[in-house]
């Protein structure tokens, strides 16, 4: 691989010129707020559609859902689902409305019949929690990812993501943004449609013939077996390798599932840079067109993920693909380089550096949408609309906070990205989704649909929304709970000495494949004791999580199911308990508005 | 600076062009909504409660699990296609009509951006 690292740089030179070609012809364009925030308004629905793909099909998404799939199977491509169903919400109730009513951010659609100060700190705090939440995950993320891809050490790779990730947003705004998450997204779907072709054309693109070669793949099997444990022994090695394509091999908890789904399908349509991207189109006709586009996008990829996942698991083998990275991150790239001719060919690295530069780009895009939600939810909402409220600020002075607010945003996210080091960030994403979900969809929504909605119930909706995402996050399995890692661990331990003798037993067989078995059985047990000690030396004496808990409050790793339904009823009690003579005065105009399109002032047009 | 507000959305919101619009939208949006959020989790209600249902093989090693999960993508983007069409043939047009009666449509580009300068983007 080594041999070809000039090929990996080559191919990521020539996408990052290319990007960095399209921000400076964007820089141009930059020169009102308006400019930097929303690329003026000139977006159309198709390329939004485009730059919505782009913006939401993070890495996480490209290479961890492969992952998963190759990794479980059935139950890797049930998130799939999940994520192209949250769409259904954004399109019915969410694009059109705040096409009508917004300007620049989430706070603007509350703060248009609320009491705009509350309203936008409140709205701008949450979407920064969330956007620091996604962020983190991604640095770090994007952080491995790239160390793994192309060799350099993990502070390099956050800092070259952090800096070229700055220089679209800072020189070019939303504009160069946009751009970077069209040609992202094309290229993303490019990359996997030749993989896809490839993988898949041996079977006659037949998705039976296909399927079959994965059922009856022995290392499939030996996979399911090791998942299962010893309810796998009454299996055959067909019934085996047909377990993969069932549900439960990742999934445990059912009630988890479903609230992650939840999470998900109301999540995205609280998600600050995906509704900044619906600012971007002049009608709510663009922004529907918007939203059908991404789907139609979305939707064609996350298929392309089932034959990504199940490929890999065939071609490159799940254990390979875990022994490289744990979480499966690595499937896709591996696949493209062993249906290239493999590690030693060029046409492989060629598509081994084909794909890691798109995830490269796919890291940089999604972070530079979100800092340009978190930048301007603190130089429009906080500085332009709280702190400097009643003194307007000057067209240019309004860029320049824009600016100042993206440097100290990206600068905080390459600082967190790189202290964040070796921290078990996957939680995060979930909790962007939850508080999304919780706080931001909650208070979007009723403002638009609901009469009696006031200012006291936003800001009491984005306030327990918010704490009771984040509160049952941390009450939740997702930390580490030091009692139940050191029970796991003497479990090894004590377990040892049997299964060492039985193996050693084996190695004495005549049969070699018994002995080859035995071998990797050692080989297992060895890494799973050393694992064992270095856990219960790392957890010492501690019995409590970081919460100081011995154990978990409640079950399920994603808090949407709870977290939800409190932040609806705090926004109807918070609602009901208060009266708001502007939310009410200005509900037929909202109403209105938002279903209709209209401007504000007929003197305005003429 | 902003311009004194001369549409009375007062009115236009007891218009009987606008309830009509105000019932259809309604109607058809959440029912719509709803119908998506109890298809979707019915997968994994499936998956986790309805196991022997999903692992019935259908077509060569294809199980029900894989085709329901394959029919959500069917049934969300028709979904989509369904409301598109709705709404540019219906929803659009009653808009439409509204708007021209009562006041202006932000549907031209200079419109846009001169209230744009005018709330102080």
């Amino acid at each position: 691989m080594s041999d070809y690292r000039w090929l990996t740089f080559t191919v990521f030179a020539v996408i990052i010129l290319i990007t960095l070609y399209v921000t400076y012809l964007a820089t141009k364009r930059v020169r009102s707020a308006s400019d930097f925030y929303t690329a003026g308004g000139g977006v159309s629905g198709f390329q939004n559609g485009w730059a919505i793909a782009g913006d939401y099909l993070s890495a996480a998404s490209f290479l961890g859902i492969a992952g998963l799939i190759a990794l479980y199977g059935y139950d890797g491509f049930m998130y799939s689902v999940g994520f192209l169903v949250a769409y259904i919400t954004v399109l019915l109730l969410i694009a059109e409305p705040c096409r009508n009513i917004g300007r620049y951010t989430l706070a603007d659609i509350l703060a248009y019949r609320n009491d705009p100060k509350k309203t936008r700190v409140v709205g701008a705090l949450s979407v920064i929690a969330v956007s620091t939440f996604y962020l983190t995950a991604q640095m770090v993320g994007g952080g491995v990812l790239v160390k793994t891809l192309i060799g350099i050490n993990y502070e390099t790779s956050v800092a070259c993501v952090g800096v070229l990730m700055l220089s679209y947003v800072l020189f070019g705004g939303m504009v160069a943004t946009t751009w970077v998450q069209i040609i992202k997204a094309a290229l993303l779907v490019i990359a996997s449609l030749i993989i896809v072709a490839l993988v898949w054309a041996p079977y006659g693109f037949s998705l039976p013939a296909f399927l079959q070669d994965i059922v009856v793949d022995p290392r499939v099997q030996a996979r399911v077996a090791s998942l299962l444990g010893d309810p796998a022994k009454n299996l055959s090695a067909v019934e085996l390798g047909q377990r993969f394509l069932e549900p439960g091999l990742y999934f445990k908890a059912p009630i988890d599932q479903i609230s992650l789904g939840l999470a998900l399908i109301f999540g995205t349509a609280g998600l600050p840079h995906i509704l900044m991207r619906f600012f971007t189109v002049r009608t709510a006709l663009q922004a529907r067109r918007s939203v059908v586009w991404a789907m139609a996008i979305i939707g064609g990829f996350y298929l392309l993920t089932l034959f990504l996942g199940f490929g890999a698991a065939h071609a490159v083998g799940p254990a390979n693909i875990a022994a490289v990275d744990a979480g499966g991150n690595m499937a896709a790239p591996l696949l493209a380089q062993f249906i290239g001719g493999g590690p030693n060919s060029l046409l492989g690295n060629l598509l081994l550096a084909f794909v890691s530069a798109v995830a490269f780009a796919t890291i940089v895009a999604v972070v530079a949408g979100l800092v340009l939600a978190s930048a301007s939810a603190i130089a429009h909402d906080l500085y332009v609309g709280v702190v400097r409220a009643g003194q307007p600020v000057t067209p240019t002075g309004q860029v320049r906070a824009a600016r100042i607010a993206t440097l100290v945003v990206g600068a905080l996210s390459i600082a967190i990205g790189i202290g964040a080091k070796g921290q078990n960030v996957a939680v995060l994403v979930g909790l962007a989704f939850a508080v999304a979900a919780s706080a931001n969809f909650p208070c979007v929504l009723l403002t638009l649909y609901w009469k009696r909605c006031t200012t006291g119930g936003i800001v009491a909706g984005m306030l327990v929304g918010t704490v009771a995402a984040v509160g049952l996050t941390l009450v939740s399995p997702n930390l580490t709970y030091p009692k139940a890692v050191k029970a796991a661990a003497h479990k090894v331990l004590d377990g040892e000495a049997a299964k060492r003798s039985a193996a050693v037993e084996a190695l004495a067989s005549a049969d070699a494949d018994v002995v080859a078995k035995a071998k990797r059985d050692l080989a297992a047990l060895d890494k799973a004791v050393a694992k064992a000690r270095a856990d219960i030396e790392k957890w010492g004496a501690a019995t409590t999580s970081f919460m100081g808990l011995e154990e978990p409050l409640i079950p399920m790793k994603n808090p949407g199911i709870f977290s939800i339904p409190l932040g609806f009823l705090a926004v109807l009690i918070g609602s009901l308990l208060s009266r708001d003579r502007r939310a009410e005065d200005m509900w037929h105009e909202v109403y209105v508005r938002q279903n209709t399109g209209m401007l504000v002032s007929k003197s305005t047009a003429h | 600076m902003t311009t004194p507000v001369t549409v009375d959305w007062g009115a236009i919101a007891k218009d009987p062009r606008f309830l009509q619009l105000h019932r259809r939208k309604t109607s058809f949006l959440w029912g719509m909504m709803a119908a998506s959020v109890v298809y979707f989790l019915m997968l994994p209600i499936g998956a986790a409660y309805f196991q022997d249902l999903f692992k019935i093989k259908l077509w060569g090693v294809v199980n029900v699990g894989l085709l329901f999960a394959l029919s959500e993508f069917v049934v969300t983007l028709g979904i989509a296609i369904l409301y598109s069409r709705k709404a540019s043939s219906d929803f659009d047009v009653i808009a439409a009509e509204i708007s021209a009666d009562f006041g202006n449509r932000d549907g031209t580009p200079s419109a846009q951006r001169r209230a744009d300068r005018e709330i102080g983007a």
